[in-house]
């Protein structure tokens, strides 16, 4: 394990140097992905015949390999961070689509009925009741997107080295060097489950008004395998 | 804040699909009252309910609040001025107790401070703990999140409420105490109340007007529960009235009037001469009572002649009415649990005033329908 963190100088970042840049690649696109989800999906809530299409769409999207898309995408935004976040973006967005949709219907209809009875207008409603309900569900949307899209960033090597840590994949065959891809794949591994922790710590931390322990029952919506589509495979 | 009068002027809600829910409806709701809107599944009184508050607009026909048309102001201040009491509560899950029961007056701008001291003094009014206040929805029973709803729904001091089967879902024992917690409040604070059931006892327990509603929206029959037991207007309020209304009827009748004798009451201490002398033909027993009044049981004038009577040998004396105050009801239904068949009636202190036979309270029952027939609608109502 010679020379494990000894990362090449034409990578021109240090080890920290790369895991920061590939949280960056990794977690900006699904932001992007949930600030675009909110408002698509309330859409899909209020208007119900929205869904089917959006739902197919996205879905249609989430089938393009990420390798495609960067060829598209290398004619306008060139060999840069950009080609690799614009696709993880949209696959972000079709997990969370769902994610949002499924939490904002799981709030009971009697507490809808009591908010709208009350005087909460639309927007205020969706705010400080709907959202806040739906977190749980959205929660769970985020940790599958954030697991595959930091999986995923490593395809971006393939695009003139803006893979962030899935660099070093690259560098290891070059420098006949295979500590560096054990490097790349368990930094990247270990980023993925601690990024899932701290996902679910902010969950405990959002909702101490659900029920813990053996008694939960799940929300419908929490589960993201019954509606979302399956984790992203890097390398597809 | 009390209560203000609704009035809806023939008001039909349409579908687009065909279906009419409501049927030119017109009811007037008195204030400081609560008119209950009962009838099967599909009869449009949740609908109609929600036509108040505008939850669902009115395909004809008008609804006035204190003769100005609803529809003068804007939706949300008309809602936040009108209490919802929904099935099962519907709070918000994701707030504590005092924060569910200070959203209105949140929403109207009160500060924090002063929404939650308006809470803490509503749960109080609800029979709630103050402990509970910072408790989550899940953390509670189902009486007890119903009665934050309830807390919910007078926080801002609104002058009308509105209830939608608020005490549906909850057991039987549950439900009787939400009741009675409604009336006492009401009692207190004298609103303006629409209370939607499918249940028709209690829709009478509760009522101060009964308005019956057919399948198809249609008004069958509005009255004071005493005058929709004795006179149903027609065959499909009477069948959803049920077999055992001429009982519940009693409810309405005070027992004031029935004449009591005193005769057959003694103390425990009395003497032979006095248990010689009152004897009543008609009754092999005298009532014993306490030195204080109170009744022990019926005992046997010849057994009580031989010595001072054992209380735990005498016969039960069954349910003791209070008169003036319960109904006939309560007196008949005293009378059919003592194995004498005589009631016996006390005062507000559990002190004997008399004793009335089950065929005397059938001849006031009779008296009574046939005062009806004359004056239909003029009882009072009366507790129990």
């Amino acid at each position: 394990m010679n020379g494990f963190f000894d990362i090449p100088s034409d990578l021109q970042h240090s080890w920290f140097g790369l895991i920061g840049l590939h949280l960056r690649e990794a977690l900006l696109p699904v932001l992007a992905g949930l600030v675009a989800a909110l408002p698509l999906a309330q859409l899909c809530v209020r208007f119900r015949w929205l869904y089917p299409p959006v739902l197919s769409l996205t879905t249609v999207l989430y089938a393009v390999p990420s390798l495609a898309f960067f060829v598209v995408l290398i004619d306008y935004t060139g060999q840069s961070e950009l080609t690799v976040m614009i696709p993880l973006a949209v696959y972000s967005l079709v997990v969370l689509v769902p994610a949002v949709v499924d939490g904002v219907r799981s709030v009971p209809p009697e507490t809808l009925a009591a908010a709208t009875a009350m005087g909460f207008g639309p927007v205020r409603r969706y705010v400080q009741v709907q959202l806040p309900i739906a977190v749980p569900a959205i929660i769970a949307g985020l940790r599958v997107a954030t697991v595959s899209s930091i999986s995923l960033v490593s395809v971006g090597m393939l695009i003139g080295n803006q893979g962030a840590l899935g660099n070093l994949l690259h560098a290891a065959t070059v420098y006949h060097r295979p500590e560096l891809a054990v490097n790349s794949v368990v930094t990247t591994a270990a980023l993925a489950v601690l990024a899932d922790g701290a996902l679910v710590l902010l969950r405990l931390l959002l909702t101490p008004w659900m029920p813990r322990g053996a008694r939960r029952r799940t929300p419908r919506a929490a589960r993201p395998d019954a509606t979302a589509p399956a984790p992203k495979e890097a390398g597809r | 804040m009390f209560g203000a009068v609704i009035r809806m002027e023939s008001v039909t809600k349409r579908y687009p699909d065909g279906t009419v829910a409501v049927d030119r409806l017109s009811l007037e709701i008195p204030d400081r009252s609560i008119t209950v809107l009962v009838g099967p599944s599909g009869c449009g009184k949740t609908t109609t309910l929600r036509m108040i508050n505008r939850m669902v607009e009115p395909s004809e026909g008008r609804i006035l609040l204190d003769g100005v048309d609803i529809r003068r102001q804007p939706v949300n201040a008309l809602r936040r001025s009108m209490g919802y009491v929904i099935q099962n509560a519907g709070l918000f899950p994701h707030r504590t107790v005092v924060d569910n029961i200070a959203t209105v007056p949140r929403l109207l701008g009160w500060s924090r401070r002063r929404a939650r001291a308006r809470a803490a003094e509503l749960m109080e009014r609800v029979g709630l703990d103050a402990s509970l206040g910072r408790r989550y929805p899940y953390q509670l029973s189902g009486g007890q999140q119903q009665r934050v709803g309830v807390a919910r729904a007078l926080a801002a001091d609104p002058p009308v409420l509105l209830m939608d089967e608020p005490f549906s879902a909850v057991d039987p024992v549950v439900r009787k105490g939400l009741q009675d917690e409604l009336l006492r409040i009401q009692d207190e604070l004298g609103k303006t109340i629409v209370f939607v059931t499918h249940d028709i006892d209690e829709a009478v327990r509760l009522g101060t007007r009964v308005a019956v509603l057919r399948a198809g929206g249609r008004l069958a029959q509005c009255a004071p529960p005493a005058e929709l037991l004795a006179a149903p207007a027609d065959a499909f309020v009477e069948d959803f009235l049920g077999a055992d209304r001429g009982i519940r009827r009693l409810s309405f009748l005070p027992s004031g009037g029935l004449p009591l004798q005193k005769s057959p009451v003694v103390t425990v201490d009395c003497t032979a001469e006095q248990i010689a002398a009152r004897a009543a033909p008609g009754l092999p027993y005298l009532l014993v009572t306490d030195r204080d009044g109170r009744p022990l049981g019926w005992g046997e004038p010849e057994a009580l002649l031989a010595g001072p009577p054992d209380p735990a040998r005498l016969l039960p004396h069954g349910r003791p009415f209070e008169y003036g105050s319960d109904s006939l009801r309560a007196a008949l239904d005293g009378a059919v649990l003592s194995p004498t068949g005589w009631a016996v009636a006390v005062d507000g202190t559990g002190r004997v005033l008399g004793v009335v036979s089950q065929q005397t309270i059938g001849e006031a029952v009779r008296s009574a329908h046939a005062g009806s027939r004359t004056a239909a609608g003029s009882w009072d109502r009366v507790a129990g």
